[in-house]
């Protein structure tokens, strides 16, 4: 226990804890001391001295934001001395301000302006010219128009170098000249950035895809929650004229804290985009005919009990997204369950489905979300941890400053911009085996039996490192990333990382991939011991498949079988938010909402349920897909289809006070079942590492246009090590044909030293490398183009 | 290229040099040093395997102040570091002398540079440091290169590094350059410099002495400082305070330029008044009445020329005058400058040295500029001067480092005492000096 | 980027700072970096982040604050005279003048045959000696009396 200091802040006695600050301290009264620079989750700068206040003794007024609370002391915020200091810092701040409040984006929502009611002059006493700087084009995310208003906090800048974990930005210059600014004219490329506009305190970083399309006071505020990743995060979702305008973060400290990722904030714009299927649409001939609900869904459930009767159950598939909604989920396995089908699933990148059988419960983070922080070790396997879960490495970024130690083994050399403690990369199919040594050396430092699964592993250095950093914790976590998720070893690395769990005991879980992969479990939207599951639906392609949300050639792990299989279906249902490839081989176009325009509920990575509402109407003809399906229940007579709200429809899949009983990540039965394999020999095979770039992990965000045009959503390349690019005779920048499974692309071929020997990374999720094969499978050939 | 510089004149320094007592301008190389008794007081410390704290009550009995501006007590500055705590801990010396006036450090690492090296190793002794540097001035690099020079012959010598002279007190030292930042002559601003940064003060607490350069307990001390150390160590704390008076221990190096024959540094002892220091200066150039002097660096308050002319030149007195012994860059303004054009020159250049991250600092300083260009310009108005005197005590102690103080300072001082010069520009739109106000010059137009 | 003459003196510079402090460096290597280059691009900015492990625009931050060092290209001398209040009472204004007057260009420009560019400086710690003249960075001149002036252009321009 931290020692507890007593002190007085306009009179009324409060306590803090030893390394408080004045500002904590008024804080703890719910006295508002005005402030710019402060910023609760940042490092204190002390620069704005807005929060000057009176201290008992001191000579001067001291900053509320810096000064230390001490024993005894008293503190006036609202004195004489205290008001006639913050009265001039805001004349300061101010002289150089423009006056331009009514064509500022930040008007109305402006800590300058609001403070500035209370604490500054009517009249200026400046007669000099004001200050003048120059606008900044930094990427289509952040827009830096007018730096004029810049109060020069440096809030951004310190964003960056101690949340976001990369300085895009800095303070140029000195003195009245100093300016925010990029490298020379570079891009903001975090996947963060759109947090810097939050915490500017005034109209100088705002949104560029939001600037001047609305003013504050005309939205209104609808609680949401994100349907992007595992973590959940919360969002105020703006909202006019039943347009979603702007998304924001919903505070909430154990989940997204104040921050979102741009994937949260900016996705939006693919709610809006041209693309949203707002029609129900049948084939007819090489064409579409828009029509009425009624007859749509007739013409589904005809179609179906015609296929179903003619050619069994069995050839019908139904493939969810695993962003659709629990209760979405729910009710498309029970519609095909009631049609008589197992095959339905919602992993679509999955490879490795053979514990499926064995699974205790719903697999999961294994803790919760604001527990991160507080481990001491942590090992992070197969993850793009940035890009896949960009909040969940922020907490472990925040949590490596105060020496937790994270270990990280991944397939590619990516900089999490986390301090780590250990790092190994390797090639995917030599995934299993590094685990296995560092399992192998874990049980030796810890002087516990080395398992069987790990018997023919032979710990190198890097797992002697990690396993030794591990070994000396006494509070772990491990993580498994999507790379583990989809690796076509999942079912042994999950074995390994237990077992490694069993020995340290740690706790171990999954870092999600998805909105609902969680959820999906929960919803029961997984095969039972005789349907198919998603890759094997694919691969011995149905006669019919249901599709929700999900558009196969992008979102599959092995894009080419699922083009292969939907091109050969004789009945195709799409159930989604968008115009997609499926109007080359879908039969039936129905218009389901995305989440801001149906009720529904994720449950994220670590257990949390949250359900939400709509925010606006849905568009058009659009309707909720839980409200499509339950229709489609009725009209395919089947039992138990009579819902009438979405909570029904939730609380029969799993009430929320029964999520945590069905959580459980242990795996029985595998330790017997996977004997110790040989370390892979390296084969000249080319093997293929597949990213999902985050702005094409879903089709809102693949939709959504200003994210489209960042860094991080480029045309996939081929990225392989400079060695392989030498031995293949190409060079980086130039067009490269790669061949996999007898489709093919032709792509730019790119250098990274990161990169394993023999690997070749080329992204899923993207229309340029839809022919391609699986995720982690064989590249035939890359050769220059 | 120096070909314009006159001959050195060793008597410069006056008869009262202690430490720079012997200096010819050549004698500068460690065997010059050692001649003229250098190292001696570290061989006797670490041959008396001297206390660190007997170390540093010697020189809390010297009263020796801080050469480089704020003129806090050495020995107590010393006491605060925890010299037990593990890991490394610092010890800097400021050679960033860029104080307008200042130019005493220049001269002592010039001509005396293993004094600040020998006053650094008892320093690092005396705190339990595990390191120096010496942050040098951007602009004099013929220095920085010298003060390396010396190096190397200390670290030869078995001065600097492991196991020094065979005792097992062990320690190194660098030197860092700046590279044209007065702030960074602010010790915060120049460990942020030293650490790769913007030259940014820091906010305190906390101080240096628990978390300084890269974290770590830090001292920082001006060049003057430490080459004072050496003598008192040898000599006694108490024969160094007699050199002075009470509480003003010892000698100071007084840089003196403006209006005077012979512009130069001259160590007195402390107390001494000022009328004796001009008179070595060689009096008032060309005979003219002396209207002004700054006496402690640009960032003094200004003191009329006949009030200073009974001032004697100690910290105590100063300060009773209305000013600081400051650094002691002692300014001397005659009869013929325009008081208004000397303060304009002088808010321009803490406009343009302002780090920019402190709010009133950042836009007081131009605010105060522009305002004492318009007005020396013939566009004042009649508000002008309260307003002037208004946002100077707006800045006074709301910034994060005392450059704020310092570019207020000046305006309220001179606005104070030449009040009437002011206000002509202001009621005639012309100055009331005349054409002879040319000297003080012209910034461009910003 | 740079040779490797400049690369082994920022190594050395390297050396003087803890081994997980390189950054420490980054004056000393825009220094060098300006010396070899004549001033700092964009591309050399980036080299040296690059070398020492730090952001670019933490870099930049450095480069831009820092007043001797050049962000655009000067001209083969680049003269900087303090007119501060203490040089300016023993004539460097007259000094300045002198200069420009010579060399037909104001402040902060670079002659036509791009030979002299003119800066003005704020204290170089050097007041004693005034008029003072910073050459290229480093050389301090003394005393510059008109005369000292016509005499330095001169050995100068040679
Ligand atoms: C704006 C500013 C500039 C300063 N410049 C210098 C300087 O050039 N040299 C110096 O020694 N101290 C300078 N100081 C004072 C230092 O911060 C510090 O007090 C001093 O180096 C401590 O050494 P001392 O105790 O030996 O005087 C400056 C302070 C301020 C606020
Ligand atoms: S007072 Fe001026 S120089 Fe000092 S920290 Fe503030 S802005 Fe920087
Ligand atoms: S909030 Fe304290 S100085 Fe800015």
């Amino acid at each position: 226990m931290t020692a507890m200091l007593k002190l007085d802040v306009d009179g009324r006695a409060v306590e803090v804890p030893q390394g408080a600050t004045v500002m904590d301290a008024a804080t703890r009264l719910g006295i508002f001391v005005p402030h710019f620079c402060y910023h609760k989750k940042l490092s204190i700068a002390a620069n704005c001295r807005m929060c000057l206040v009176q201290v008992e003794k001191a000579p001067k007024p001291m900053p509320a934001c810096a000064t230390p609370a001490a024993e005894g002391m008293k503190v006036w915020t609202q004195s004489e001395q205290a008001k006639q200091a913050q009265n001039s810092v805001m004349e300061f701040l101010l002289i150089n301000h423009p006056l331009d409040c009514p064509i500022c984006d930040q008007g109305g929502e402006c800590q300058l302006q609001d403070l500035a009611v209370g604490y500054g002059k009517g009249q200026s006493r400046y007669a000099e010219e004001k200050r003048v700087v120059l606008h900044k084009s930094v990427g289509p995310l952040v827009s830096m128009e007018e730096m004029s208003r810049c109060i020069h906090c440096t809030r951004c800048v310190r964003f960056g170098q101690e949340i976001a974990g990369v300085m895009e930005l800095g303070m140029m210059g000195r003195g009245e000249h100093s300016e925010i600014v990029t490298f020379v004219g570079r891009s903001v490329d975090s996947e963060l950035s759109g947090n810097m506009i939050d915490i500017c305190p005034v109209g100088a970083l705002t949104s560029k895809p939001f600037r001047y399309s609305a003013r504050t006071w005309e939205l209104s505020r609808r609680k949401s929650v994100s349907p992007h990743d595992g973590l959940g995060a919360n969002l105020v979702v703006q909202v006019k004229h039943n347009r979603v305008m702007r998304v924001l973060p919903l505070e909430n400290e154990q989940v997204n804290e104040c921050w979102i990722s741009d994937k949260d904030r900016f996705s939006y714009e693919g709610l809006n985009s041209e693309e949203r299927l707002t029609k129900p649409m049948l084939r007819e001939g090489s064409g579409w005919r828009e029509v009425e609900w009624q007859e749509a869904l007739e013409h589904v459930a005809k179609r179906l009990g015609a296929i179903r009767s003619r050619h069994g159950a069995e050839q019908i598939g139904a493939l969810a997204s695993p962003h659709a909604t629990l209760e979405e989920m729910a009710l498309l396995a029970k519609l095909a369950r009631g049609l008589g089908s197992e095959n339905v699933d919602f992993r679509l990148r999955q490879a490795d489905f053979s514990i499926d059988a064995k699974r205790a419960g719903a697999p999961w983070l294994g803790m919760k979300i604001a527990e991160l922080g507080a481990l001491d070790r942590v090992l992070v396997a197969g993850s793009f941890l940035r890009k896949d879960h960009p909040l969940i490495a922020n907490r472990l970024r925040q949590a490596a400053k105060r020496g937790q130690q994270v270990s990280l083994i991944h397939v590619a050399g990516d900089d999490p911009l986390i301090a780590l403690a250990n790092k190994a990369v390797c090639a995917p199919a030599a995934l299993p085996d590094l685990l296995a040594q560092v399992l192998r050396a874990a049980a030796e430092a810890r002087g516990k039996p080395v398992p069987a699964l790990a018997a023919g592993a032979n710990a190198g250095a890097a797992a002697k490192a990690i396993a030794a950093s591990l070994a000396s914790g006494t509070n772990t976590g491990l993580f498994l990333g999507n790379a583990v998720q989809q690796h076509p070893r999942a079912a042994r690395l999950h074995a390994l990382a237990q077992a490694l769990a069993d020995i340290l005991g740690a706790r171990f879980g999954y870092l999600g991939e998805a909105a609902n992969s969680v959820g999906g479990y929960l919803a029961r939207c997984t095969p039972a011991e005789r349907g198919l599951n998603a890759r094997a639906m694919l691969e011995s392609p149905r006669r019919a498949y249901l599709l929700l949300g999900v558009e196969p050639e992008l979102d599959c792990g092995n894009p080419r079988a699922a083009t292969n299989a939907m091109r050969a279906a004789e009945f195709v249902v799409a159930m989604s938010a968008f115009r997609s490839r499926a109007i080359d081989y879908a039969h039936v176009l129905l218009p389901t909402a995305p989440y801001t325009e149906t009720s529904g509920t994720f449950v994220s990575t670590e257990g949390r349920m949250q359900s939400f509402n709509g925010v606006v109407r849905p568009l058009e003809d659009a309707r909720p897909g839980w409200k499509v399906l339950r229709v489609l229940g009725n009209l395919l007579e089947l039992a138990g289809f009579d819902y009438d709200t979405s909570e029904q429809v939730r609380d029969e899949a799993c009430a929320p006070d029964a999520v945590a009983t069905r959580l459980d990540n242990r795996v029985t039965g595998v330790e017997s079942g996977l004997e110790a394999e040989p370390a892979p020999q390296s084969s000249a095979a080319m093997q293929r590492i597949a990213d999902v770039p985050i702005y094409f992990a879903d089709p809102i965000v693949r939709r959504a246009a200003s994210l489209q045009q960042t860094r991080d959503a480029r045309t996939p390349m081929a990225s392989m090590h400079p060695a392989l690019a030498a031995r293949i005779g190409v060079a980086a920048g130039a067009k490269v044909r790669v061949r996999q499974e007898g489709g093919e692309a032709v792509l730019e071929l790119a250098c990274d030293e990161g990169l394993p020997a023999d690997c070749v990374r080329i992204a899923a999720g993207h229309p340029a490398t839809a022919a391609l094969g699986a995720m982690y499978g064989e590249i035939t050939s890359v050769e220059r183009a | 290229m120096n070909s314009a510089h006159p001959p050195f004149d060793p008597g410069i320094y006056g008869p009262e040099a202690v430490l720079m007592k012997g200096i010819t301008g050549e004698n500068w190389r460690l065997k010059d040093y050692e001649a003229r008794g250098g190292y001696a007081a570290l061989k006797k410390i670490l041959a008396e395997k001297m206390a660190p704290d007997a170390v540093i009550a010697e020189l809390k009995r010297s009263a020796l102040r801080g050469r480089g501006g704020a003129g806090f007590p050495t020995g107590l500055k010393w006491s605060f570091m925890p010299r037990q705590a593990p890991g490394a801990k610092y010890m800097v010396c400021n050679s960033d002398e860029g104080e307008p006036g200042t130019f005493k450090d220049r001269d002592i690492l010039r001509y005396n540079p293993h004094q600040v090296i020998e006053g650094m190793a008892i320093g690092v002794y005396a705190t339990g440091s595990t390191a120096g540097y010496n942050y040098i001035h951007g602009e004099i690099w013929d220095i920085y290169e010298r003060f390396e020079e010396a190096l190397a012959e200390a670290r030869a010598a078995g001065y600097i590094g492991r196991n020094v002279l065979g005792s097992d007190f062990s320690w190194e030292l660098y030197a860092h350059h700046g590279w044209g930042a007065y702030i960074c002559g602010e010790e915060t601003a120049l460990l942020e410099s030293i650490e790769g940064k913007k030259g940014q003060p820091r906010f305190r607490p906390p101080f240096p002495a628990g978390y300084g350069l890269y974290g770590r307990p830090t001292t920082i001390n001006n060049t003057e400082t430490f080459a004072a150390v050496p003598w008192i160590m040898l000599n006694g704390g108490q024969a160094y305070l007699e050199l002075g008076r009470p509480n003003n221990g010892g000698t100071k190096i007084f840089s003196v330029s403006g209006h005077v024959e012979r512009p130069g540094n001259y160590e007195v002892r402390l107390g001494t008044p000022f009328a004796k220091l001009l008179e070595m200066a060689g009096g008032m150039r060309g005979g003219r009445r002396i209207k002004a002097v700054i006496p402690g660096g640009s960032s003094a308050p200004v003191v009329p020329g006949q009030v200073m002319m009974q001032t004697d030149l100690d910290y105590d007195a100063i300060a009773k005058a209305g000013s600081m012994l400051g650094s002691g860059a002692v300014i001397v303004m005659d009869e013929t400058v325009c008081m208004v054009r000397a303060l304009e020159r002088l808010s321009y250049f803490y406009f343009e040295e302002s780090c920019g991250q402190c709010t009133p600092c950042r836009e007081g300083t131009g605010w105060m500029y522009r305002v004492v260009h318009r007005i020396e310009s013939g566009r004042g108005r009649q508000e002008d001067l309260d307003l002037l005197a208004n946002v100077a005590e707006n800045i006074m102690g709301r910034t994060i480092c005392a450059l704020g103080d310092a570019a207020a300072l000046p305006v309220r001082s001179f606005v104070k005492h030449f009040r009437d010069e002011f206000q002509y520009h202001i009621d005639h739109k012309h100055c009331l000096v005349g054409a002879h106000a040319a000297v003080v010059g012209n910034k461009a137009a910003v | 980027m740079l040779s490797g003459e400049s690369l082994k003196k920022i190594d050395t510079e390297v050396a003087k700072y803890p081994a997980d402090q390189k950054q420490s460096a980054v004056m000393a290597a825009l220094a060098l970096a300006q010396e070899e280059k004549g001033h700092l691009s964009t591309e050399v900015m980036d080299f040296v982040a690059g070398y020492l492990g730090m952001a670019p625009v933490a870099v930049y931050e450095v480069a831009s604050f820092y007043t001797m060092y050049d962000l655009a290209p000067v001209g083969g001398h680049k003269l900087c005279v303090c007119t501060n209040l203490p040089c300016a009472l023993s004539g460097a204004v007259e000094a300045a003048e002198h200069l420009k007057k010579k060399l037909g260009i104001d402040w902060n420009e670079t002659t036509p045959d791009g030979r002299f560019t003119l800066k003005q400086g704020e204290c170089f710690g050097a007041c004693g000696d005034a008029p003072v003249v910073l050459v290229n960075n480093k050389k301090m001149a003394s005393f510059m009396t008109p005369e000292a002036i016509d005499k330095m252009l001169a050995e100068l321009q040679k």
